[in-house]
Formats: structure tokens, C-alpha cells, sequence
């Protein structure tokens, strides 16, 4: 059971989160081709480690929020506003496995 | 004294002023408070407590905890029986009821032990092999006779009476175990000033110390347990929790944990739960769940009075119950000579030790110094018997035969495999120690550390080091370095002499590695030579280490068998991953409170009683409460459907809206944000107005469908179904916080604060007018089709919507939460005079049929604005979400099923949803379907059953064509004629009135 931080709340429970999905994909610009609007809809990376991911705070304050979490381990790096711009722990320099 | 094995010595657990009395199979036997079942039945006698899974074998207990395969029963009767318990874990109480299982017509003799002659085709696939063909059998024929040979006990019909609770725990150094490591480590930890939390799957703590070996400080074992209780009790720091079993490691440092609050006592006190999920979140944790005696693998292992050496000692001493009265103890290790030493105490007979080992260990050399026969070099060969063991044939290690022994109990020790469950849980892969032949934890993952004999340390010396160290690094991990943790107790050094690997006692027979499921040492060899030579392949194809005691006792000796057919080491065969829970959880126990009217909160409408007056029956839709039909008395639900929705068309109906989904939207840039949301457009609606709103989602599929009005230049206000409302509120969040947060928009839900009723009908207007009085002018004119006014009743806001479902003259009106039953009394009494009438959600249905407005069954998430026949609502000149994929070429293929009408033809009594329309009703399946119903109704204004359909092809090519609405389960196929499913009123005359 995880305990992430709200930038808005502090430390909650994951209970009050909804988990949503993969946070590294941006919305193409709405002229983009149909290809470009495929990939953002459908393709996804499935990474084993390091991820960010939006969790939205629907029995909270309902912001989505970024988090920085390590699918194998789950562990939880950072967390930060949608437009925040997180950085995984294996490319801030190796500090971290 | 009860019982003709209870023995004088020993009895810690048990309290011999107070007899109880309980039944085993309907035969009336006395214990002691504190005996298990599976003691007392030892200390009367009786060996046989169960029968084995496939063969059905007679069985006795082979543990003396939670890791018993065998002596599975059942307890108690009526609501509160509860099947595959242990009977090893069992409590005494007065009255218990106990019954075996797996058997017929009872124990002693059991019918399925046939089973038993017919084993040379029941091994390791059968089920695979032999029901494979003709697969047209299996589902009557193989189903029905493998239901009926497996499963365990019977599950209790009744509802269960007893209360489960959930609790949250916090501490900063989480114990697991009372063992001697376990004690140390929460008196360091709790000594350090940390906040603690011991957890006991036993009654009592100590562990698989023995009170005839084992000196601490110089004093018995159990002396200086129970000065280590009494001083973690006199901490305020520190909680001891015992019938605590923890059972799953997640991440995070969370933990469960099962406390049997009452399953000690026949009914659970007043306002005290039968048991207790602990959420247990740690800070770091200590791992000292011990470890689990392995059995001998010999011909006949299972006989009743084999057991485990470590059980036949902690029957001795718990209770003082002695599992025979000639006891022989085969070992490869040290252990058996502290299980002879025990018994010896106890004054029961030991007639041989036998020991793997050539070599006489020190331990082999004091137990024949105190008198006792040890043989070296010998090991068992087969176990003689009928229902209990009555001798046991020996043989020696190079082969040849040695003598047969008579004897009634057989304590073997095939030594000690680290108790890895849980840190296997958090992803530790566990490493085989040679020395010790066992698996123990790898580098820790989280936040814990594992001490004692789970870790592979099983001097008692060792156990308390290590324990106080383990202790004083999680207590200093938390910040309390600096408290005194004292210094750890001692124990007179004792040497302990290397077990020998001995995997298969040679013999032809049946020799059991997995008790609880039947697996013998043939079986492995069969996986293996069937290819199966994964150890997660060979554990599924021969169920070994499944089922309640998921291969506590049997893992490593099959993981070593398996290793041995693959001609390869033990660490390169490895060892299957364990999954919570670490023993068997009552699923009442996760339920907890979360049962009945607690599962879920009910949701009523502020109108909820005004529907109760008049009779409503009510449906649930999501959590909320609907009226769904008005019947009047001696009426039934399709003639009240029927009457509620001509009535609507003729005169007026009034009908509770206030589910659906409410947002307040506000903001400069409120109109740009729709436009997105929405595929129409947005901007050009003034002020007082509403129009209907279409969203997709970003796969171009529909989302939602709502009216939405604009109050002000930048107020609008949207309305969503009852199911999506949540999901579009999340929908609208993240498009705002995460895609546009440079629109100035704000929005919140407000489904809770408007209630509203819609009133459809001719007389609709009359009847609010009246209601309303002089407080808002309804006329066509100043409240003209789609119009919206908000105006003050009784001193609050209310809201008047110009908008129809119904395809009638229609308003919807809001008003706030607390003024719901007073607006619908308000209209109801103005409505007597012009025949209003309340209608549910049926007859709602049915009157959007009628229209053909789509609702919830045809918003199933396939379809397309342009399937629902809106595919114009779609904007070109702007984009929304949704919009680019829902252009790709699948999503604007003519051939895709579209929304048509269906009407049934006459000969039929009914239309059903959910049928598919074909061409040729004798040819219906999956290639011939042309699209499916998804609405149905019997339609007053039509005079018939209609529905709404989605066919390939579509209008343009069946319109006016016969299909045939082929439904398998009710096995008819009625014909339909397909046509607009605008079926009354098609121009929209009615609403404009």
C-alpha cells in the first residue's frame, strides 16, 4: 500500500488516489497527423524501474499529480504538479538504483 | 487426568484445574483449557483426524502449528461452521464441535480410500490426461465428477453471525515472531525507545525452544520467556499481539496481519469481533517467523503417528499430551536428541534413535550416555500399519536392511528449512546454504532484516546475538541510536553437528513429499520425465506446495528431488516465488464491517420519501436509489410501465432527475473549454439557453452525452449521465490541470446541490404554472424549446430547463438539495387537477425508446457519434478531443453497425435485448450476426415492442427489411422489421407545443 505525496495535501494513502495511466506522453498539438495522435493514444512504454506517472487525487483535492515511481520496487522518488518537470532517478547521475 | 497419554511433566500451555469437554466426529472427549484439538485428541488416543485428498489415506496431524497438512477439520456447526481449519490451531473451548473431512461415511472407514488401488493411474496429470477428450464431456460429464471428488470441507449456508474488524497499526520496528530471536529484537528495539509492535502466531511466545534443553541466562528456557514478556509489557513503547498471524508483506513497509480475537471461544464476547485484519505499517521490520521441520521421505511417511520431531516435542511440552507411548525418533540432525530429551523427561519410552549420520554428534553421544539406543547410519525404510503406525522396518544408509521396530509413534526430523514465506513476498529471492541444507534470504529489498532461524541460525546462542542486533538496527534505522538497548541474554554454548541430506529413504512404496496434496516422490520423478522440469511447471502439473499450508513442510524436499532427477544442484533448480497470504484467510476477515448495508453507502435523492408515499419501487442505479416504477395496488411492473408511460403522452408525469451528473463551469475561457470537451460547438449559445453536448474520448469512441446551458457570459452549466458523472469530472480535471492549464476555467461538481424533476406532458406547462405562480413566466415565449431562466422560489435560486427526453413538452427544474420534497409537493398538488402522474425510470425508457434518444445501452463504449446516427453534431471547424482518431478508417467504415429500429413483427410475444439480428433464423452465430438489440420496450404509442438496435449496414440497408432477433438462451429468433428508430412524433412536432 503505497503513501505518496500531494504537493497540495502532504502524505497520503494510495487509497485516496486514482492510479492514471502514464505521464511521460504529451498530448500532440491537434494538428498532428494520425499517426502521432495513434501513438499518444495507444503506444505505451512498459518500463521496469524507473517511471512517471499521473495519480489523481480524486479523494483529496483532485489535482493530478506526477509521480516518480519505481515499478519493481515501488518505490516513490518525487511527486510534483502536472506541469512539473520530474527527473527519474537513474538519469539524475546514478545516485540512486 | 484426561486422556491415556496425558503425561505428568510439561503442560505449559495447558491448565489442568479446568477439564473441557468436546466431540470429534460425534464422540464426546475431555481436555484442558488451553489444549488445540489436535493435543487433546493425542492426549485420548486418537491418532486418525483425517483422510488425504486424492487417496484418501488415513491421516494424523504431522505439525504441531499452522503448517499442519493433515488434520484438516471442521469446527462447529450451523452459521458458524467453518471448514479446513487446523486442528493444530484449534483452541479448546467447552462444547467444541468438531467434525473430519474429506471422507464417507466416516473416518474409519471411508468408501474413496478405492482410490488408494486404483493410485497407479491417479498420479501427478491425471486430470490432464485422462479428461481431455471428448471435450463435448466437459463440461456435463468431467465437470460434474471432478466438483464432486475435490474441494476440502463444507462452507457454512447461513450467513455468517460474527463481526470481522479491520484495524491500522504504526510503528517504527515491526517484530514478526516471538520467538527467542523475535524477544530479543523488540526488547533492543523497544529498550532504544522505538515505538514496537511484536506480533505471535501461537498463544505464547518462545518459539521451538524446549524447556528440557534450552537455559538462557541460567535459567529454563520459558523462565527467562516469560521475564522477556514481562518486561515488554511494562513499556508503554511496546505492543505484544499474540494469535496474530502476519501473512503478507506489501510494499511500502505495509504489512497484514490476522488476530484470532474469538476463535478460541465458542460465540465472540459481547461487542468483540471473531477476528481482526491488522494493517501494519512499519517503519522497518524484523523478520523472525522461525523455520519449518521437514519430513522424511518413506515408504508409508503418512502414516497416522509419524510426525514431525519438532511436534512430537512441542505436544510434550505445550500441553503434556504424548503422541504415543513407544516412541522411535529417526533423525539426520540434531534436533531429534532434543525431541528424545523431552520425551524422556516426560517419562515416555524411546525405543531407538536412529540417525542418518555415520558419525555419533556429541548430541548422539549424551542421549547414550542418559541410557537411550542410538543407531548411526540408519535410516527409515517403511512405516507398518493400519490406521495408526505399529512398527517401523529400518535400514541402513549403504543399503542393507536393519531391524523392525515395534513402536506407535515415529518422530522424524529431516531437518529445519528457513521460514522464507514472507521475504520471499517483498521479491528476496532466497540462496541455499549447503550447511544447513536450506534456503535463506538474499540481500533485503526493504526496509527489514531477517534474525534467527528464519535466517538460517538455529544456535540459541546465535538466536539472541542476533535478534538483539536485528533490534537495535531497525530501532537505530528510526533515529533511536542513541537509546540503550542492553545487551542480549546467553545461553550455555551448545555445538550443533551439520545435518545430513537425505532427500528419498530408498523404497518402492509410497513415500509422501507434499502430505496435503498427495505429491509422492514417484510424482516428481513423473513431472520431470513429462518435461515439467521448471520448478514453477512441476509444482502446478503435481500441486505440490499448494492448497491451506502451501508446502510449508514439503517445499525444499521436493525442490531437492526435482534437483535430483535434473541430475543438477539444488540453487540451480530454485524455488517457486510465495504470494500472500502465508496461511489461510477467512474472506469475512477482509470483508470486515464492509458487509450488508455497510458494503457500499446508499445515495437517496432529496425526493426519496415523496417516491415512498406513492408506492415506488426502487432500483439501484450505481449508489444511488431511483424510483424505477409507481404500481398501483393489484398492478403488475410491465402493466404499471405501461400505464406511467401513456400516461405521460396524454396528460403530464413527473419524474425524480436528481441523479444526474451536475457541474458548474465558470471562467473567461469557460465556452473554449467546452468546445474541446465537446464535439459541437459551444460559443455561439447565448445566455439562456441549452443545447445537447456529445464527448468522446481521445480513442474517438462516445463518452457522454448531457445538456448543458450557459447562465451567463461565463457561467455555463453542464449536466451528465448518472453513471459517467464521476468519469467526465475526472475527465474535465485532467483536460484543465493537465492539457489546457492555460484556460481560465473552474469547475466543480454540484450534483449534490440541485435536485430536479423532470414534468413531460401536455398539461406540463399548466401544472409548474400553477405550481410556480407569479415567481417565473413558463409562456412559449419567454421560455421558448431550449430556453433557461433562473428565478427565485420561496427565497431560493431555482433553476427552469426548456428541455425534453420524453419528445413531450418538457422542463426540467433544480432546485436546491433541501428544497426537493417541498418543490415536488408543490407540483404534485398543482398537477391533481391535470392528471400528473409520477413515473420511474422504466417508463422514462420507454418514452426515449419511443424518440430514439440513446442512453446508458447504447453508450457502450464502441460506439461512434456517427453509429448513433449524430456523426453531423461532429464541428469541423475546431478541434475536440477525440477528433483526429475518430476519423481513422475502421471508425468511418460504412460497413459499421449503426443505430436502427427494430420492431417485432406479430406472432411474438416479446422482444428481449441483448439478441442478435440475423438474416436466417436458422443460422445464428457469431459469422451471421448483423448487429444486436440493445434497448427493448413495449410501447404504448406504437402499440407494440420496439427496440433500439445497432446493425451493419444500417438504415440505408435494411430499412424496411425483415431480420430475425436470435437469442440462444431463450432459444427464439422473432422477426423484426428494421426502421428509423425515430418512432413517434419523427418531426418533433410534440415538444414545441
Amino acid at each position: 500500500m503505497h503513501q505518496i505525496d500531494c504537493p497540495w495535501c502532504g502524505t497520503r494513502d494510495e487509497a485516496e488516489f486514482q492510479y492514471q495511466g502514464d505521464a511521460t506522453v504529451q498530448r500532440p498539438k491537434p494538428d498532428a497527423d494520425e499517426e502521432t495522435f495513434f501513438r499518444y493514444v495507444y503506444a505505451r512504454e512498459n518500463p521496469k524501474g524507473w517511471h512517471v506517472e499521473w495519480w489523481h487525487h480524486v479523494a483529496g483535492c483532485r489535482q493530478w499529480i506526477k509521480v516518480v515511481r519505481n515499478t519493481l520496487t515501488h518505490e516513490i522518488d518525487s511527486t510534483g504538479g502536472p506541469q512539473s518537470k520530474l527527473t527519474k532517478p537513474d538519469e539524475k547521475g546514478g545516485t540512486k538504483s | 487426568m484426561t486422556g491415556v497419554n496425558r503425561v505428568s511433566v510439561g503442560g505449559s500451555r495447558i491448565d489442568r484445574s479446568k477439564e473441557v469437554r468436546f466431540t470429534f466426529d460425534g464422540q464426546s472427549y475431555t481436555g484442558f483449557e488451553g489444549d488445540t484439538l489436535a493435543s487433546a485428541l493425542l492426549a485420548n488416543g486418537v491418532t486418525l483426524m483425517g483422510r488425504s485428498f486424492k487417496y484418501h489415506r488415513p491421516r494424523g496431524c504431522l505439525t504441531a502449528g499452522s503448517e499442519e497438512p493433515n488434520a484438516i477439520v471442521e469446527l462447529r456447526s450451523g452459521a458458524r461452521r467453518e471448514p479446513n481449519t487446523r486442528a493444530t490451531m484449534a483452541e479448546l473451548y467447552n462444547g467444541l464441535d468438531a467434525q473430519s473431512q474429506n471422507r464417507f461415511p466416516s473416518l474409519k472407514f471411508d468408501i474413496q480410500a478405492i482410490n488408494q488401488l486404483l493410485s497407479p493411474f491417479l498420479t501427478a496429470g491425471f486430470y490432464y490426461k485422462t479428461f481431455m477428450w471428448p471435450s463435448s464431456f466437459w463440461e456435463p460429464v468431467y465437470e460434474k465428477f471432478i466438483r464432486k471428488s475435490a474441494g476440502l470441507g463444507k462452507a457454512a449456508t447461513q450467513a455468517d453471525p460474527d463481526t470481522y474488524e479491520h484495524s491500522h497499526g504504526h510503528c517504527d520496528v515491526l517484530v514478526v515472531g516471538a520467538g527467542i530471536a523475535g524477544l530479543s529484537a523488540a526488547l533492543s528495539a523497544g529498550r532504544s525507545g522505538a515505538r514496537v509492535i511484536l506480533v505471535e502466531e501461537q498463544v505464547a511466545a518462545g518459539g521451538m525452544t524446549s524447556t528440557a534443553t534450552d537455559f538462557i541466562d541460567g535459567k529454563p528456557s520459558d523462565e527467562w520467556v516469560a521475564q522477556a514478556l514481562d518486561e515488554l509489557a511494562g513499556m508503554a513503547n511496546v505492543t505484544v499481539r499474540t494469535r496474530t498471524t502476519l501473512f503478507g508483506y506489501y510494499d511500502h513497509n505495509v504489512l497484514a496481519a490476522l488476530e484470532r480475537v474469538s476463535d478460541h471461544l465458542e460465540v465472540p464476547e459481547a461487542h468483540q469481533p471473531r477476528q481482526r485484519l491488522w494493517t501494519l505499517r512499519a517503519g522497518q521490520v524484523v523478520l523472525a517467523c522461525g523455520s519449518h521441520e521437514r519430513a522424511m521421505v518413506f515408504d508409508n511417511n503418512d502414516m497416522p503417528g509419524v510426525m514431525l520431531s519438532g511436534a512430537v516435542r512441542a505436544f510434550v511440552e505445550r500441553y503434556g499430551a504424548a503422541p504415543g507411548k513407544r516412541v522411535v525418533v529417526c533423525t539426520n540432525n540434531d534436533d531429534g536428541y532434543k525431541t528424545a530429551a523431552s520425551l524422556h523427561k516426560a517419562g515416555v519410552e524411546i525405543v531407538a534413535i536412529t540417525d542418518a549420520r555415520a558419525e555419533p554428534s556429541p548430541a548422539a553421544k549424551l542421549a547414550t550416555a542418559a541410557g537411550m539406543k542410538v543407531q548411526c547410519g540408519v535410516i527409515p525404510h517403511k512405516a507398518k500399519g493400519r490406521h495408526r503406525v505399529s512398527a517401523i522396518a529400518l535400514q541402513r544408509t549403504d543399503g542393507s536392511s536393519a531391524e523392525i521396530i515395534e513402536c506407535d509413534c515415529v518422530a522424524m526430523s529431516n531437518g529445519y528449512s528457513p521460514d522464507v514465506h514472507l521475504v520471499s513476498q517483498t521479491g528476496v529471492a532466497p540462496v541455499w546454504r549447503e550447511d544447513i541444507l536450506g534456503f535463506v534470504p538474499d540481500t533485503p529489498i526493504r526496509k527489514e532484516r531477517s534474525a534467527g532461524a528464519c535466517k538460517g541460525t538455529f544456535e540459541l546462542n546465535a538466536c539472541l546475538q542476533e535478534g538483539h542486533q536485528a533490534g537495535c538496527d531497525a530501532a537505530e534505522a528510526m533515529g533511536f541510536g542513541s537509546g540503550d538497548p542492553g545487551s542480549a541474554g546467553t545461553a550455555d554454548e551448545e555445538e550443533i553437528t551439520a545435518p545430513l541430506a537425505l532427500w528419498r529413504c530408498p523404497g518402492k512404496g509410497k513415500a509422501f513429499v507434499d502430505f496435503q496434496n498427495d505429491v509422492t516422490a514417484k510424482d516428481i520423478q513423473l513431472a520431470h520425465q513429462e518435461g515439467f522440469v521448471s520448478v514453477e511447471h512441476a509444482k502446478r502439473y503435481t500441486t505440490l506446495g499448494m492448497a491451506t499450508d502451501q508446502g510449508k513442510t514439503s517445499n525444499v524436499n521436493g525442490i531437492a528431488l526435482l534437483a535430483e532427477a535434473r541430475g543438477e544442484p539444488i540453487p540451480d533448480v530454485g524455488t517457486t516465488r510465495f504470494r500472500p497470504p502465508y496461511s489461510p484467510v477467512a474472506i469475512g476477515a477482509f470483508a470486515g464491517h464492509e458487509r450488508g448495508m455497510e458494503f457500499q453507502p446508499v445515495r437517496r435523492t432529496a425526493m426519496h420519501a415523496c417516491g415512498e408515499k406513492l408506492g415506488a419501487v426502487f432500483v439501484e442505479a450505481g449508489q444511488w436509489l431511483r424510483p424505477q416504477y409507481y404500481p398501483k395496488p393489484g398492478e403488475g411492473v410491465m402493466e404499471a410501465i405501461y400505464r406511467e408511460s401513456e400516461q405521460v403522452r396524454k396528460t403530464a408525469g413527473i419524474c425524480d432527475v436528481s441523479t444526474l451528473g451536475k457541474i458548474e463551469i465558470f471562467g473567461e475561457d469557460a465556452g473554449e473549454f467546452l468546445n474541446r470537451l465537446y464535439i459541437n460547438g459551444w460559443k455561439m449559445l447565448a445566455p439562456g439557453k441549452a443545447r445537447y453536448g456529445l464527448m468522446l474520448r481521445e480513442d474517438g469512441y462516445v463518452f457522454d452525452d448531457g445538456t448543458t446551458s450557459r447562465l451567463a457570459d461565463d457561467h455555463y452549466f453542464m449536466t451528465t449521465t448518472t453513471a459517467n458523472a464521476a468519469r467526465v469530472l475526472a475527465h474535465m480535471e485532467h483536460a484543465s490541470q493537465v492539457l489546457w492549464p492555460d484556460l481560465d476555467v473552474h469547475f466543480c461538481s454540484a450534483t449534490e446541490q440541485w435536485c430536479g424533476v423532470a414534468v413531460a406532458g401536455p398539461n406540463a406547462r399548466a401544472i409548474l404554472a400553477k405550481a410556480f405562480g407569479d415567481a417565473i413566466d413558463i409562456s412559449n415565449e419567454e421560455l421558448p424549446f431550449m430556453g433557461v431562466r433562473e428565478f427565485k422560489w420561496n427565497g431560493a435560486t431555482a433553476r427552469i430547463f426548456r428541455i425534453s427526453f420524453s419528445g413531450e413538452l418538457a422542463f426540467e427544474v433544480n432546485v436546491p438539495w433541501s428544497y426537493g420534497e417541498a418543490m415536488w409537493d408543490a407540483i404534485w398538488d398543482a398537477g391533481q387537477d391535470h392528471g400528473l402522474i409520477a413515473y420511474g425510470t422504466e417508463a422514462l425508457s420507454v418514452l426515449r425508446i419511443e424518440k430514439g434518444h440513446v442512453a446508458g445501452n447504447e453508450l457502450d463504449g464502441r460506439t461512434t457519434a456517427a453509429d448513433m446516427g449524430l456523426g453531423k453534431m461532429m464541428s469541423s471547424k475546431k478541434p475536440f478531443i477525440g477528433q483526429k482518431m475518430a476519423a481513422r478508417d475502421g471508425m468511418i467504415d460504412p460497413q459499421r453497425a449503426t443505430l436502427v429500429g427494430v420492431k417485432l413483427k406479430s406472432g411474438a410475444s416479446r422482444l428481449r435485448g441483448g439478441a442478435h439480428l440475423v438474416a436466417d433464423k436458422n443460422i445464428a452465430n457469431a459469422e451471421t450476426s448483423l448487429g444486436w438489440i440493445t434497448s427493448v420496450c413495449d410501447s404504448p404509442a406504437m402499440g407494440c415492442w420496439i427496440g433500439l438496435a445497432y446493425v451493419r449496414g444500417g438504415l440505408s440497408e435494411h430499412d424496411g427489411k425483415i431480420l430475425y432477433a436470435a437469442n440462444p438462451i431463450y432459444e427464439e429468433s422473432p422477426a423484426v422489421e428494421i426502421c428509423s428508430p425515430h418512432f413517434f412524433d419523427p418531426k418533433g412536432e410534440r415538444l414545441h407545443g
